[in-house]
């Protein structure tokens, strides 16, 4: 049985780095000019005209160099990431390992001390990398082309609805296909970036099972719907099997079908975009690909495409020359442009080939089946404890996620998820309350991935368990956590008056110096 | 099912496969698809290479392929445009790969306290050096920064037009065309062919009250700077309208902030704050103004903020005006927000702690002595002129090769024969300025280096032979 370990995290109370100023500390020298320079163009900034010449000095911090170090290595410490704890709680993020190994390869000069506009015969390694990654994920989605710049799985979704906005433009009609389509269970960012697109947005609502209702989409699909943008599972992890109806429906109507697959962890191998009418679908490659989340990015959302929307991609793309040479190919006639500056994150491009280099076809497809192995155990765990459910299609099998419900915990304790999520703390683990809006009353989202041991998943219940108990026996302690966290509980009032709000430590002192004084 | 056993899947191993399934009371792993419909099933097995699962041979294959490369810092490289090398103090890739910030994500500010912590002191750190009260979490990119400032600006005073000025970098232009496209109308503002700065009586024609904003970059793209900034912002304020200004953060030791001649949203990239190139993967966004509510709840990105905890002494941290973000309304949120490039944003902080006033001064003082120095000598060649506008410059500058009779291409494959990666050519993006080249000099530089560029060049116009290379 697995039990609970005595947790404590790191609690060092350290200050915020403006605090451990002292005037004159140096934390790094820089090089100077060398005699021979400043012989010949003096102190190179009265070629400045006075008023552009900085008279006060920025008013950072003057530490010494060892104070720097440990300064940030007890705000690391302070920090739970994937690789110290069971990170199953941030469901639909996919928090998997990120090998050790691939770490060395981005952090080779190789990789990174390329320039992006290097000449193409001098980087032949990262675009055969590129190149290898595209044909790859073809192979995996059924798409004909992808491109690496999205910066994020935002970025991409970004991307399709430029795309979507392109194509009709070719088309002519613009104007007259101004809607978008999404799910409600699909991420903020299908609506979201679609409206940055101009683009309406129409949100259609899940039905009894939790799916997207099939019968209020085809109402609402029109002469002016010019795409749909779904994810699949959506967040509650239940595979939407009517998902050919709908693009079907979308290209009858005209409309271009977009694929959220930023995470796609319990399907590689198993089922496809293309199979199931997909126009476009993107990859995060730091989620079902194990580049690492640091902390909310670099990142990359690999878009693909079908090869009627190949030239529309945004530019450069790598191609193959008769040679055997790689080459970046600037020149795609109805390219939407730039989405990101160069040619996106390549530190995540070289993770994720390292990764699907390792595991080939027959581990992707173990790591999928495995994840939703792992999910189906979580559901059978979860649903048996006290307070906690799985709302829709009661009994059916999930894929890689569930978003589950606190309501009972709720209605018999007075405990909320925050207040779960605060006490899990204590133990060492991390749960996440979801995405807006709260269609599931108080809910979570739960997602094991491939990477933890059964014992781990085990682990994981156990402190579930153990923070149910509390909230029945004894309430305050889980409202009143984290106890043996990094911090106590936050005074939120600070955050949303512009009286109190300090987004910086000069606000801070504007706002609220003499406080700190007293 | 497969009977393969892999070091990243745990619970790959048969007997633990068999108790989960079990458990769940499930024979097989695809009895756990039967929501698939079978014509969606892909049953063939995926065409993938071979995989290597030991990790030595992985490592022997990768880094093959990564050996074809040729770097920066084997080569001596005048490449910049946005993205330029810069020495990494040792201690930034410390803490860049530390597993707690490397695999964290989207922990509560209890748990992940030190990534809120390490967050907003890059945000009050970049405030310092900007000049403003409030500085977001990075975005992706300088191109991002500028797009989205320009539309925070439209929002703010709700008029749809924005003047930018055709100087801006042809990357960042097209991702503002693309992300400001159909909400704003861009126009091109003219520059001065003599001092590659503004052209004020073009802004002043273009001017007019559906102006949302007035955009340009100092140091511009071209290397140099816009002396005439407040000026700009007399234009841009007497018509209601916003300046927003792109800034190179690595100037702001010697060169005055743009918030010191009347900026209200200043943006651009961190990648030189402590971040290698990565092919490009090294950019980060930043967007700064002052700590006003309406300018605040414009952004769409996260701002963590600063707070007091129910212990006595104890700083706490969280998400500033959260509803504002499509993460909390969907479509109903500005812009959107998502995952881009906080890691950067750490290892910025990390650098900034670092460098302290002193360190940024004489970060500045030194690009400034090193390109004069590159541009002097670049000048000193017959038919070479060096900068190729009558302005102050910082870092980068253009070089016209038009008196040599050369292309840029000519001498840029003459110079990488020579271990030299010669500066961006301009002919394609700038047609207007013939055979020139975008340089960008830093304090990696030493006068070696400068000198040995000098005499290759000489020899790519002269064809005379060149000495050994030092890189």
């Amino acid at each position: 049985m697995a039990t609970v370990r005595k947790f404590h995290q790191a609690r060092w109370n350290e200050p915020v780095i403006f605090e451990l100023s002292r005037p004159g500390e140096r934390g790094i020298m820089v090089p100077e000019a060398e005699p021979g320079i400043r012989e010949r163009v003096g102190d190179g900034t009265s070629r400045l005209p006075g008023k552009m010449i900085r008279q006060d000095m920025p008013a950072l911090p003057e530490v010494a160099q060892m104070r720097v170090l440990k300064h940030y290595l007890r705000l690391s410490q302070g920090t739970l990431g994937a690789d110290l704890n069971v990170d199953v709680g941030q469901g639909t993020c996919t928090m998997k390992y990120s090998p050790k190994v691939n770490e060395t390869f981005v952090r080779s000069p190789k990789a990174s001390e390329l320039h992006p506009m290097q000449d193409d015969s001098t980087v032949q390694g990262a675009l055969e990398i590129m190149y290898s990654l595209d044909l790859f994920l073809r192979e995996i989605s059924g798409m004909d082309r992808f491109s690496f710049q999205p910066g994020g799985g935002s970025s991409a979704i970004l991307a399709m609805a430029s795309i979507i906005r392109a194509y009709h433009a070719a088309h002519g009609e613009a104007e007259t296909r101004d809607e978008i389509i999404t799910t409600i269970f699909s991420h903020p960012s299908d609506a979201a970036a679609a409206r940055v697109k101009g683009f309406k947005v129409v949100t259609v609502r899940e039905d009894e099972d939790g799916l997207p209702d099939f019968e209020a989409f085809t109402k609402v699909v029109s002469k002016h719907t010019a795409g749909l943008l779904i994810t699949n599972p959506e967040d509650t992890g239940i595979f939407n099997s009517r998902i050919s109806q709908f693009t079907t429906v979308m290209r009858q109507a005209g409309g271009i079908s977009g694929y959220d697959q930023a995470n796609a962890n319990g399907i590689l191998g198993i089922t496809r975009a293309r199979e199931a009418g997909f126009d476009m679908c993107f990859f995060n490659l730091h989620k079902t690909f194990s580049s690492p989340h640091g902390c909310g990015g670099p990142a990359c959302g690999a878009l693909g495409v079908i090869s009627d929307l190949a030239n529309y991609l945004p530019t450069p793309v790598v191609d193959k020359t008769d040679a055997g040479s790689y080459c970046l190919n600037h020149d795609l006639p109805h390219s939407i442009g730039k989405i990101r500056c160069f040619h996106g994150v390549f530190p995540a491009m070289l993770r994720a080939y390292a990764w699907i280099m390792s595991l080939g076809a027959a581990g992707l497809e173990e790591v999928a089946q495995i994840a939703v192995l792992n999910n189906n155990y979580m559901l059978k765990r979860v649903t048996g404890l006290a307070g906690a459910c799985a709302p829709y299609a009661v009994g059916r099998r999930r894929i890689e996620q569930v978003r589950y419900s606190w309501e009972q915990l709720y209605r018999d304790t007075g405990v909320t998820t925050e207040d779960v999520t605060r006490r899990l703390a204590d133990y060492g683990c991390h749960l996440w309350q979801s995405h807006h809006p709260f269609i599931v009353p108080q809910p979570f989202t739960i997602e094991p991935t491939e990477s933890y041991s059964k014992d781990e998943l085990d682990e994981y219940i156990a402190c579930l368990e153990q923070v149910i108990a509390e909230a029945y026996s004894n309430p305050e302690i889980v409202k009143t956590a984290p106890h043996n966290s990094v911090v106590h509980k936050t005074d939120d009032s600070w955050f949303d008056d512009p009286a109190k709000w300090a987004i910086t430590w000069r606000a801070y002192l504007k706002k609220h110096g003499c406080e700190r004084e007293g | 099912m497969s009977d393969m056993i892999h070091p990243y899947i745990p619970n790959s191993v048969p007997e633990v496969k068999r108790e989960m399934l079990k458990a769940i009371g499930a024979s097989s792993t695809e009895e756990l698809y039967t929501d698939i419909p079978e014509e969606l099933r892909f049953r063939r097995t995926m065409n993938l290479p071979h995989p290597m699962t030991a990790e030595s041979d992985l490592v022997r294959h990768v880094m093959g392929i990564l050996g074809r490369n040729q770097t920066c810092e084997e080569n001596i490289s005048f490449l910049g445009g946005g993205c330029a090398r810069h020495y990494v103090p040792a201690i930034c890739d410390e803490i860049n790969g530390r597993s707690e910030f490397l695999t964290a994500y989207a922990g509560e500010p209890y748990e992940d306290h030190g990534r809120f912590q390490a967050l907003f002191e890059y945000q009050s750190l970049m405030a310092e050096l900007l000049d403003v009260d409030v500085v977001n979490v990075p975005t992706y990119d300088w191109g991002q920064a500028a797009s989205t400032a320009l539309r925070m600006a439209a929002r703010i005073v709700r008029r749809n037009t924005v003047l930018v000025s055709d100087t801006v970098s042809p990357e960042r232009l097209a991702v503002i065309m693309n992300y400001c496209t159909p909400a704003l109308r861009i126009i091109p503002v003219a520059h001065s062919r003599v001092t590659g700065m503004m052209d004020l009586a073009d802004l002043e024609l273009k001017m007019s009250d559906e102006t949302a904003a007035v955009y340009f970059e100092n140091p511009s793209y071209l290397g140099l700077i816009e002396t005439e900034g407040e000026t700009i912002a007399d234009i841009a304020h007497r018509r209601g309208a916003l300046l927003v200004v792109g800034a190179d953060p690595a100037s702001l030791g010697v060169i005055v902030p743009p918030s010191h001649y009347g900026c209200d949203l200043v943006c651009g990239d961190i990648q030189a704050l402590g971040v290698h190139l990565h092919y490009g993967g090294g950019l980060g966004g930043f967007i700064g103004c002052r700590d006003e509510e309406r300018f605040v709840m414009e952004y769409p990105f996260r701002l963590f903020g600063i707070a007091r905890t129910c212990e006595q002494g104890e700083w706490g941290f969280g998400d500033v005006a959260y509803s504002r973000t499509s993460f909390a309304q969907r479509e109903e949120g500005k812009e959107f927000v998502g995952t881009a490039a906080a890691l950067w944003g750490i290892t910025a902080a990390v650098y900034l702690s670092l460098m302290g006033p002193e360190g940024m001064c004489k970060l500045g003082t030194t690009i400034m002595q090193k390109s004069q120095y590159a541009m002097a000598r670049l000048s000193g060649i017959p038919g070479v002129k060096a900068p190729a506008f009558d302005a102050p410059h910082f870092k980068e500058f253009v070089v016209d090769f038009n008196g040599t009779g050369r292309t840029v291409q000519q001498i840029n494959e003459h110079l990488l024969a020579h271990g030299v990666f010669g500066g961006a050519d301009l002919s394609r993006d700038l047609p207007n300025l013939g055979q020139s080249a975008l340089y960008c000099v830093t304090e990696l530089h030493t006068q070696e280096h400068l000198d040995y560029l000098a005499e290759a060049i000489s020899c790519a116009i002269t064809g005379g032979e060149c000495s050994g290379h030092s890189a």
